[in-house]
């Protein structure tokens, strides 16, 4: 895992598929994307690969990374680039992360590489820090699945200075780059990202790791999390943050959505579809969803919370009004007065305001 | 760069001159590379960046290097100008006047947390290093995390090894550049039942030290962010790190709020600040009861601020949106003075204006 194109994750991903081999491992290159960097291409010398599958789409060919004949070759490892890439439509999967999967389902043992702002959970802190709202995401829980996650960091400056020299890109592109997701604050923030990230993988795997017995830890009270669904288009950045406390509590998550019928047939059409793309969203992250009837939507949320033990009702800040909210209150007022043997989470979206 | 720029108030002037101030901490450069344990390959990549260095036609030294060498290491050093170890009674020391006499452009030194021989100008080998930072030469270092003063008892339980000689943290703090080097610890080859095990322990233990060494580096990276927004003047939060703050009154039920921040910070590896705005007139009991609730906070690890403010709602969303704060914590409101009906209750004020941030709101 890196924070930047150009700090050095293709190329400590070949030098360890080196290693492998040089110990007598099976090992294939199963896609590389040599970006014209020396260094990396080098890298790759003596390795054996296997070719790329060409795919017709619209008139243009496509090289996608052909899974198949890994799956047909079976090394004992494959390196595989540029874990959260989109496949051309018309590829057997959507995604590259699940051709990886259908690798590592037969035993092929797979080493991949990506960057921290492809992680579904802090999209919208990337979109804070660098203004970009990046398309290729991989869910939390497809990384947590890896065995290990090793940090591949570099200085910014370093990687500017690399930018400047042209090894990551082509002269233009890098000028282009640095005006943009490579301004030298935003990889900074990035980078403090990624470490964090980092120290939270690895303290994820040694709790998933620690053996029984002497240092055994305290099991933490048990947190149940339930996130309110709504067709506002924030219950995507809800949906993601609540999920990455629970992940980071190590508690449940469920997600709810209330309407006066089950089937979501009084909705205007425009609603009733956001409400099954959020539960959608919702259940790819892995989070159970549910949707309940009723008419008052705080008193059938806190009643559902409280039969199902939820400890936190996550909700998304109501808009700003400027009169009696005394008298009208919203509903997250509304829900925070009758949910008081509980926790509310308010969350707030994470605007640009003021910036460009 | 996302920024607004604009007449500075006398504070951020403040920050921008205690920015210079930390710059001139020392006139050169300094820059660490920080591993988990020997054996990630600390010494190879701070010497390849040396040879990388020489190779640009910069003027490269090695100040130090550690008594046993890799291959891999020994080979880079061939074709690097060294500056020999001073060996004196009871030690060696790296050869602070030969170095500043040498005065290189850079000068590597491997092996940051090392003790002097006695008898020497300064104890310590990072005391020699500051001056050769103060002589205006970069210096490019390597230390283990296990060697930090600040985290010496928290390494000691987790290895049970006693460790001697270190570096305070403020000195890592002050680097420029900090760069970690990760790996992943060797998978190790069980054989026996009572071997597995024993290489289960140091995976275990290996894993506790890279997460401590993961979130010093963040740490350093968080402060030199902030270094960078201070000197450009820039008044914004790129959170990368989360910082909760924990809203103290009197009366509040103040556990559950601490035990839940104190949880999350330490999960998120975030700051954890407790807030009470001061109020005139507190009853006795209720200044008893609030010092018991302070000390509750600082005893999790809470960092405590006390502020002034006729209106609390608004000093605590002052405070936070100027510290970036990105979770407030506050318990479920049960009063209902004439104060909170003028202004609305307080719990629906903060949800109303709390934009930026998230409101955790808890039982009272």
């Amino acid at each position: 895992m890196g924070y930047a194109a150009g700090v050095g994750k293709t190329y400590q991903m070949l030098a360890e598929a080196q290693d492998l081999k040089a110990k007598g491992c099976d090992v294939v290159v199963g896609y590389f994307e040599p970006h014209s960097r020396k260094d990396t291409i080098e890298k790759a010398e003596g390795l054996e690969f296997i070719p790329r599958r060409k795919v017709s789409y619209r008139g243009g060919v496509y090289e996608e990374m052909d899974a198949e004949a890994i799956l047909a070759r079976k090394p004992r490892f494959a390196a595989v680039d540029e874990f959260p890439h989109t496949n051309v439509p018309g590829s057997e999967r959507a995604k590259r992360w699940e051709d990886v999967q259908a690798l590592l389902d037969v035993g092929i043992n797979v080493l991949t590489t990506m960057n921290i702002q492809h992680l579904e959970s802090l999209n919208d802190q990337v979109w804070h820090l660098t203004g970009i709202r990046v398309r290729e995401t991989i869910p939390d829980w497809v990384v947590q699945q890896a065995d290990e996650v090793v940090m591949i960091d570099l200085t910014p400056r370093a990687l500017l200075h690399r930018l400047e020299r042209g090894v990551v890109y082509g002269r233009e592109k890098a000028e282009r780059a640095m005006r943009n997701f490579f301004r030298e604050s935003t990889l900074v923030a990035l980078r403090e990202l990624a470490l964090r990230q980092a120290a939270h993988e690895v303290e994820h795997r040694m709790e998933v790791d620690s053996p029984s017995g002497d240092d055994a830890q305290i099991p933490r009270k048990a947190h149940r999390i339930l996130i309110h669904v709504t067709p506002d288009p924030q219950t995507a950045a809800l949906i993601r943050r609540a999920k990455r406390v629970s992940d980071f509590m190590g508690a449940e998550c469920f997600a709810l959505a209330v309407e006066s019928s089950s089937d979501l047939a009084n909705l205007p059409e425009h609603d009733r579809d956001s409400i099954n793309r959020h539960l959608n969203f919702a259940r790819n992250l892995h989070i159970e969803t549910r949707i309940l009837e009723g008419e008052d939507v705080a008193s059938a949320l806190v009643d559902f919370a409280r039969r199902n033990e939820i400890t936190q009702i996550f909700l998304s800040r109501p808009p700003v009004r400027k009169w009696f909210p005394v008298f009208f209150p919203s509903l997250a007022q509304k829900i925070v007065s009758l949910a008081k043997d509980m926790q509310v989470v308010i969350v707030s979206d994470r605007d640009r305001r003021g910036k460009h | 760069m996302p920024s607004e720029h604009r007449r500075r108030t006398p504070e951020e002037l403040l920050l921008e001159v205690q920015a210079e101030e930390r710059a001139a901490v020392h006139k050169g450069y300094l820059k660490i590379f920080l591993g988990y344990a020997s054996g990630v390959g600390k010494s190879f990549r701070m010497l390849d960046e040396a040879r990388r260095r020489r190779e640009r036609g910069q003027d490269v030294i090695v100040g130090a290097i550690q008594p046993r060498v890799p291959p891999e290491v020994d080979s880079l050093l061939r074709n690097l100008e060294v500056v020999p170890l001073k060996h004196v009674d009871g030690g060696s020391a790296i050869d602070v006047d030969s170095i500043l006499g040498r005065h290189p452009a850079v000068c590597f030194i491997d092996g940051l947390a090392y003790d002097n021989p006695p008898g020497l100008h300064h104890s310590t080998r990072w005391q020699d290093v500051q001056d050769l930072l103060n002589a205006g030469i970069k210096v490019v270092g390597s230390i283990n995390i296990q060697y930090i003063a600040e985290l010496r008892e928290q390494v000691e339980k987790i290895t049970g090894k006693k460790i001697n000689e270190t570096v305070p943290v403020a000195f890592i703090k002050s680097a420029d550049e900090i760069e970690i080097v990760d790996a992943p610890a060797e998978e190790p080859i069980e054989r026996t039942p009572q071997e597995r095990l024993e290489a289960r322990r140091r995976e275990q233990q290996l894993s506790k030290l890279r997460e401590l060494a993961l979130v010093l580096a963040a740490d350093v990276v968080d402060q030199e962010l902030q270094r960078y927004l201070d000197e450009h003047g820039i008044q914004q939060h790129l959170g990368a790190q989360e910082r909760l703050l924990v809203c103290i009154t009197p009366r509040a039920n103040v556990q559950e709020m601490i035990d839940s921040a104190r949880i999350i910070a330490e999960r998120f590896h975030g700051e954890l600040i407790a807030a009470y705005v001061n109020q005139p007139n507190l009853s006795p009991d209720d200044r008893a009861s609030l010092e018991e609730k302070l000390e509750m906070a600082r005893s999790a690890g809470a960092r405590i601020e006390i502020m002034e403010g006729e209106d609390p709602v608004a000093a605590i969303l002052d405070f936070a949106r100027a510290k970036g704060i990105t979770q407030l914590f506050i318990g479920h409101s049960q009063r209902s003075g004439m104060r909170a009906k003028l202004r609305g209750n307080p719990v629906d004020r903060l949800i109303e204006q709390s934009a930026g941030m998230d409101v955790r709101i808890f039982p009272q």
